[in-house]
């Protein structure tokens, strides 16, 4: 950090920071374990076997397929229409004074930051009372109102970092408001862009509540892990879903981290 | 001649801050125009106005004679260095400096090649596939101004162009900067809080204070002959004489400017003025003393060459100058 | 006019509609703005803000008790039947869970938060970043999983507990009223350390953020000036560093407050908030008194987030 006299930490606060850091990853490497148990009936612990077999299990299961390409579809196009709003909206809260600022983004954050299931609940009634009949289109709505707040988190993180003054060079150089968001803008907020694309991705395809509410007969990925978990009846798919499901939501973390790496961190507390 | 920016009346106000306040300007073509100030005192906003980043409130605009108001940047032959240079960090260095032309729709080896030429003009060949990252200050500072000259403007902003850079390199990029303007002939319009650096650059200063313009002439004028009392002690901080001194002087005014230079301690001759005074401070500073010296109540400050006798604090002395160097001002 | 080679001083219009449009934009930035907040704001004003006072409008009806049809007039009874005691308790017992789950998140992402903050340098930076990250963004259901693996009677605490021989320790402790149970994983323990494992991630980057914030020269002085490590922490450092837990107080209180599918899944059969709206606006069908319960979490965030700005906590997230 800077110039610091004491370079190595006191001990006490070494324990207490790995004890807090292996608190935090010892259940999920139980995941991964599991996934290799023999052990089918109960979570036995330590497993009485390793084994592969439940992953060919797991491959050959149609109602794991179908629950996997709906959330990769609805992921898909929340993420899609919240890049768009979130980018919107990022660029009018950076790039313009206007009165209100605050306001819009209490407005943005305020889906994550009450609990899903007001989101949810709140969504549920207002189809029911417009009546619109709970639909892949419903689920997608909800999704893409709370993952807006991931974009634009990352979205106006970059546009801080754009300096305004480049933008006036631009502009000063002859580039019309057009080139210079194609030439300028684009490629300077384009990794943030991604990163919160990457991140929106993650929280939809990860999300249980809202989806509870605004799901019909449709199960997401997370309804399918969440019937499991509730009255489990296949626990070594499960086991192995829980470590795809890890895996798959690592790799975008990982991606939005490289790309956002230099300067701002990803807006984590957006989730 | 049409004047290469007009300003008529021009105020720019934000809210009750009067940024800008019905200001007159008169920039010839060819000109090296400096805008000197302390910060908040309207110079930069004036220039932005140039630029066509901020509109004004009030009064009108002319760049060579066409009416500039309500024209956006795009559209001005107007080109800017920016304070913090404003490369775009993308884009290579060859690439940031075509970047006008590009918009513009040059060719790309045509605007390879000019961008190449005004590489080396700044004494930066080669340098046009690094990235601006990889530069120095004075670098940056130096494929900015290319990237602004490549363009051709009819007049070149520059925003405290030297001020990031340190001494040694200000001072050559302030003659690289004189001689560049003169081989191009096109107009500079630079602003600066650096007395020093408006006084060697510029054939004309403006100084502004409080979003007008306190005084508008030569390095000469404004350093000899300082109008008011804001310019006396901006520019190189004269001593100003009040009305009582001057009255002992035998010089009817509200108030006088006299510069520390023009003072001679000690010696007197029949064709001078002299005052009486008392050294309260002194210290040594190279190649000058600078002596404080109370009379009447009032500080005079002296600056005596190293080689004179410096008096002693407590001396009593006699402070000579020529009424030729004592400037009768109009305000108090 | 003495320079007729260089082009004009001001150049016309660009041709065609980009060139008009952007000029236009430029002279009128608050076209550029409603054209910018539009999408957005109509979205999350009509979809999201909609539904929410669709909703709240709905805790001012009541149900019919014999039709069990929703009457639509304007009643407080649903809040009446809000603050009933069997209600009552269940918002005392949310309230009680969420702040006791605040407190231990803080106790434990301060370490990391500190160390982080001060002592990762380079590499090792990186390393913790993702170290917090990874678990933060996991799934959510993965990670009540995990903790179902762990609580499970079967599991690897048993276990663990088991091979240290300190299984009396453990029955001891579920022996207790009120926070003890037939096992882990259906007593308010196994409850509230869910709680703590899936929100506290939330706790650190926000208390990270605000101690790199404090210049280390700061702490240096204190202890220049004689401060002991306990009175440079508690002058210099925790009041600085209040601002980040406070902030990350916001999404641990605010998640415990709603979350429905942890008490569901690990802990005991009484309702937390979550469960009680579920349990209304599902089984029971009584969409005003979900709707009045939605009520308390927006009512104790609205005064949450008040207190959090007045104490800068915005800075921090």
């Amino acid at each position: 950090m800077r110039s610091d006299r004491s370079t190595t930490a006191p001990l006490g606060l070494k324990i207490a920071a790995i004890g807090g850091l292996a608190f935090l990853h010892i259940p999920i490497l139980l995941i991964f374990l599991y996934a290799f148990t023999t052990e089918e009936k109960s979570y036995q612990f330590p497993p009485p076997g390793l084994t592969l077999q439940w992953f060919a299990v797991t491959w050959n299961r149609p109602d794991v397929w179908a629950a996997l390409t709906l959330s990769v579809k609805v992921a898909t196009i929340a993420t899609a229409i919240a890049l768009v709003l979130g980018t919107l909206c990022a660029a009018a809260v950076s790039q313009t004074r206007f009165f209100g600022r605050e306001t819009i983004s209490l407005l943005v954050i305020l889906p994550i930051a009450l609990p899903g299931i007001i989101t949810g609940i709140a969504l549920r009634s207002a189809f029911s009372m417009a009546d619109i009949p709970f639909s892949f289109w419903t689920i997608v709505l909800g999704h893409a109102t709370f993952c807006i707040v991931v974009v634009y988190n990352n979205a106006v993180a970059r546009f801080r970092r754009v300096s305004g003054s480049l933008i006036e060079a631009s502009m000063d150089l002859g580039a019309d408001g057009f080139q210079t968001f194609r030439h300028i803008i684009l490629p300077n907020i384009g990794t943030a862009l991604l990163a919160g694309g990457m991140l929106a991705f993650a929280l939809s395809f990860d999300e249980v509540i809202v989806t509870t509410f605004t799901g019909g007969q449709q199960s997401t990925l997370p309804i399918w892990m969440l019937e499991e978990l509730i009255r489990p009846r296949q626990r070594p798919v499960t086991n192995v879903v829980a470590m795809v499901v890890m895996l798959v939501t690592f790799l975008p973390i990982l991606a939005a981290y490289y790309l956002t790496r230099d300067g701002d961190q990803i807006a984590g507390a957006g989730k | 001649m049409t004047a290469a920016v007009l300003f008529e009346n021009v105020s720019r106000h934000f809210g009750a801050v009067k940024a800008v306040d019905a200001v007159d300007l008169e920039i010839a073509a060819g000109e090296f125009f400096a805008m000197l100030g302390p910060s908040g005192s309207g110079k930069t906003t004036c220039l932005r106005l140039m630029a066509g980043f901020e509109q004004p409130t009030g009064g009108h605009i002319e760049i060579f004679g066409e009416t500039a108001e309500g024209v956006p940047p795009y559209r001005r032959s107007v080109n800017t260095v920016f304070q913090d240079y404003a490369l775009f960090p993308h884009l290579s260095i060859l690439d940031n400096v075509a970047y006008g032309l590009m918009v513009k729709g040059v060719g790309k080896s045509e605007r390879r090649k000019a961008a190449e030429d005004a590489l080396a003009m700044v004494k930066l060949p080669g340098y046009g596939q690094r990235r601006p990252g990889q530069l120095s200050g004075g670098q940056r500072q130096r494929v900015a101004l290319a990237r602004a000259l490549v363009n051709k403007p009819k007049v070149l902003l520059l925003d405290e162009p030297l001020g990031a850079l340190d001494l040694k390199l200000r001072e050559q990029m302030q003659e690289e900067l004189k001689s560049l303007q003169k081989s191009l002939g096109i107009t500079f319009v630079f602003v600066t809080h650096d007395q020093g650096e408006a006084l060697s650059m510029a054939d004309r200063i403006a100084v502004f204070n409080d979003g007008k313009i306190q005084q508008l002439g030569t390095p000469e004028d404004i350093y000899k002959r300082p109008q008011t009392r804001f310019v006396a002690d901006f520019v190189g901080s004269s001593n100003v004489l009040s009305s009582a001194i001057c009255a002992r002087l035998g010089v009817p005014a509200k108030a006088a400017s006299l510069r520390p230079e023009a003072i001679a301690i000690g010696t007197s001759w029949a064709e001078q003025l002299s005052l009486p005074g008392t050294v309260t401070a002194r210290s040594f500073l190279g190649a000058t003393n600078r002596v404080s010296v109370d009379c009447n109540g009032e500080k005079i400050i002296v600056a005596s060459p190293a080689a004179m006798p410096v008096p002693e604090i407590g001396a009593d002395v006699q402070l000579a100058f020529s009424r030729n160097d004592l400037h009768l001002m109009e305000e108090a | 006019m003495s320079t007729l080679a260089t082009p004009a001083a001001i150049t016309p219009n660009r041709p065609g509609l980009t060139g008009r449009l952007s000029d236009f934009l430029w002279k009128h930035p608050h076209v550029l703005l409603v054209i910018l907040l539009g999408p957005p704001v109509l979205w999350l004003g009509i979809i999201y803000l909609g539904s929410l006072f669709a909703l709240l409008l709905q805790s001012f009806f009541s149900i019919d008790d014999f039709s069990g049809l929703i009457s639509y007039e304007f009643t407080l009874s649903t809040y009446r039947q809000l603050l009933s005691d069997a209600n009552f308790d269940i918002i005392v017992r949310t309230i009680t869970m969420a702040a006791v789950v605040t407190i231990f998140s803080a106790l434990i992402a301060f370490p990391i938060a500190y160390y982080a903050a001060r002592y990762a340098k380079g590499k090792w930076k990186a390393v913790f970043y993702l170290g917090i990250m990874l678990p933060l963004w996991s799934s959510y259901l993965v990670k009540i999983y995990a903790w179902k693996l762990i609580l499970a009677k079967e599991g690897i605490l048993t276990w663990a507990f088991t091979k240290l021989h300190l299984l009396w320790l453990l029955d001891g402790w579920l022996a207790l009223p009120i926070i003890g149970g037939n096992s882990l994983s259906v007593s308010y323990t196994g409850t509230f350390l869910v709680f703590v494992y899936v929100w506290m991630p939330f706790m650190i980057l926000p208390i990270q953020a605000a101690l790199e914030r404090v210049p280390s020269n700061l702490i240096e002085a204190s202890s220049d000036l004689g401060g002991t490590p306990q009175q440079t922490f508690r002058h210099v450092l925790f009041p600085l560093a209040l601002p980040g837990i406070v902030a990350g107080s916001i999404f641990t209180f605010s998640l415990t407050l709603g979350d429905y599918i942890i008490p569901q899944i690990v802990g005991s059969s009484r309702l937390f908030i979550g469960q009680a709206v579920y349990a209304q606006q599902g089984t029971a069908g009584n969409i005003p008194l979900a709707a009045a319960f939605t009520v308390v979490p927006i009512v104790i965030m609205g005064l949450y987030l008040w207190m959090a700005k007045r104490m800068g906590a915005f800075d921090a997230l």
